[in-house]
């Protein structure tokens, strides 16, 4: 394999393997509204780099540790939505960054690429990221196979999921925790403060053209291919950052998503 | 009628629930048993919805004892379902997520319930009476020993809400299952209903309706309002009872069936 093959195929793999499992986990964050809750466990995530660095672990498994941790933690907002879980979940998302950030500065003589976290470093992407990625892929495709029934049951409805015997909570926080583990591998191609684009826009621009969930989640992680695709080779072509531009790509076809519906829409009242 | 027919499908006794310092359920007991429509009635914020949750098993009160038929299949219809506009749905496969689900028993409920021209239809784009019967279907699916059915009418037209009445005694006959209704209207469910649970945090008075409706603490309750209900008429067919084997045993006006 020579230099040029290694250099977009490990970012190509990457992203792939991200946009294939954003696309159903994607969908239920957006069924479920917990797109601010993705938000801060990407944003939470700069306090498992903390860590990471001061204790020297492996950064990526500090990211994934952090993260489940958060998730963890956060879980029983989930539950209690009278408590204005929308401002705590600001609070924790804010502070944890920030605390981070700060923490991250007085580290002595220690330097982290801090813009690499934040707006991703898709093009740093090695061999070793790629295999973290196929592997949590793989999980999480597996684990939401397995559950896909149970899942929409619970996302349809708590209530009669529960009645119908499905073990709720167990299933809420087998979604969570994929959830962290997406979002923590995710960070090293978008960047924290775009992880949560990749999971929401692919479905959303995904939603009007479907009638069935299966085929919102089918067309969301094509959605998220296509965007990866785009994204990378634009990057490539003009020497902008990876990870903006594929969301950018993916805004874009969102945007044509909307184009198409109005175009459906006005052919159905015509 | 044989024993295990009268043997209750589901029993609450002394069931207590305090909630922030307020008592919502206050020595409760029941008992339902199969082929029984007992309907809950009382005012808003009186418990109905509470006292349902926790004969599911879906709260737990803080004293008192729920029992529940071992293996008892529960199809239960929530009073709102609100789904998010984001999930792409059809009928089908909003019933396929419903236990006990398969092609041809969501097939029979589509015919019986005469919405088999929705089958393919978005659940967004439903009336509030489609939805609830779509809701009714699910609760059918699981072929209930219990049909737990909260506030069925909310949404519907009168005459949408006659119908549905009309048709819970004859489910209850086609699958000998016992009912269990939440209502906020008497005189809609009267003909409905073998047994009416008349609820205020605790159980204000309860049986025959025609009794419940001429109790003192009733119409301390509901006032006069409900005696003039446009659909009063509809009270004097209740002289009869359906029993579980389908059979019709009249009696005398005021006598109790507890």
């Amino acid at each position: 394999m020579n230099l040029f093959d290694y250099w977009w195929l490990m970012p190509l793999m990457a992203g792939i393997l991200l946009a294939l499992v954003a696309g159903p986990l994607g969908s239920f964050v957006v069924w479920r509204r917990m797109a601010f809750f993705g938000d801060t466990l990407a944003h939470g995530a700069l306090l498992g780099i903390t860590f990471g660095v001061l204790t020297d672990i492996n950064l990526t498994l500090a990211l994934v540790l952090g993260s489940v941790l958060l998730a963890l933690l956060l879980l029983p907002l989930q539950n209690r939505s009278r408590l204005s879980s929308d401002t705590l979940l600001g609070i924790v998302s804010h502070s944890t960054l920030a605390i981070g950030l700060v923490t991250l500065s007085l580290a002595q003589g220690i330097r982290v690429d801090l813009m690499g976290y934040l707006f991703g470093d898709l093009l740093a992407v090695e061999r070793i990221d790629v295999l973290w990625i196929l592997l949590a892929a793989i999980l999480i495709a597996v684990l939401l196979f397995w559950q896909w029934r149970a899942l929409l049951a619970i996302t349809v409805s708590q209530e009669l999921a529960a009645i119908d015997g499905h073990p709720v909570q167990r299933l809420n926080l087998m979604l969570i925790l994929l959830l962290a583990l997406l979002v923590a591998l995710a960070m090293k191609v978008v960047g924290i403060l775009l992880v949560s684009a990749l999971l929401i826009i692919p479905p959303a621009a995904a939603r009007s053209l479907a009638r069935t969930p299966e085929q919102m989640v089918f067309l969301a992680s094509a959605t998220g291919v296509i965007s990866v695709l785009l994204g990378l080779w634009a990057s490539f072509h003009w020497d902008t950052p990876a990870g903006p531009s594929v969301v950018v790509a993916a805004t874009a076809l969102f945007a044509f998503s909307l184009v198409l519906q109005s175009l459906r829409d006005s052919r159905r009242s015509a | 009628m044989n024993s295990s027919e009268t043997t209750a499908v589901l029993s609450a006794s002394h069931l207590q629930l305090v909630r922030q310092h307020k008592s919502v359920l206050n020595d409760i007991s029941l008992n339902l048993k199969a082929g029984q429509i007992i309907t809950l009635i009382g005012p808003n914020g009186c418990g109905k919805s509470t006292l349902i949750k926790v004969l599911l098993g879906l709260e737990k009160p803080d004293s008192g004892t729920v029992t529940r038929r071992t293996g008892l299949r529960i199809g239960y219809m929530p009073q709102r379902l609100s789904l998010d506009q984001r999930m792409p749905l059809t009928v089908t496969g909003f019933l396929q997520l419903a236990r006990g689900a398969s092609h041809e028993r969501i097939g029979h409920w589509l015919d019986r319930l005469s919405i088999r021209a929705l089958a393919q239809q978005s659940v967004h784009d439903l009336s509030g009476g489609e939805w609830q019967r779509v809701l009714l279907a699910r609760a059918l699916l699981i072929k209930p020993d219990l049909l737990v059915l909260d506030e069925p009418v909310q949404g519907v037209d009168v005459q949408g809400q006659l119908e549905l009445y009309r048709l819970i005694p004859q489910l209850r006959d086609e699958l000998g299952c016992a009912v269990l209704m939440v209502s906020h209207d008497l005189h809609l469910v009267m003909a409905a209903t073998d047994e009416v649970i008349c609820l205020n945090g605790h159980i204000c008075c309860s049986g025959h309706p025609d009794t419940v409706s001429l109790d003192p603490a009733y119409i301390q309750l509901f006032g006069a309002r409900q005696q003039q209900a446009p659909i009063a008429h509809y009270t004097h067919h209740h002289d009869h009872q359906h029993c579980a084997d389908g059979h019709v045993e009249h009696r005398a006006p005021g006598k109790d069936i507890l």
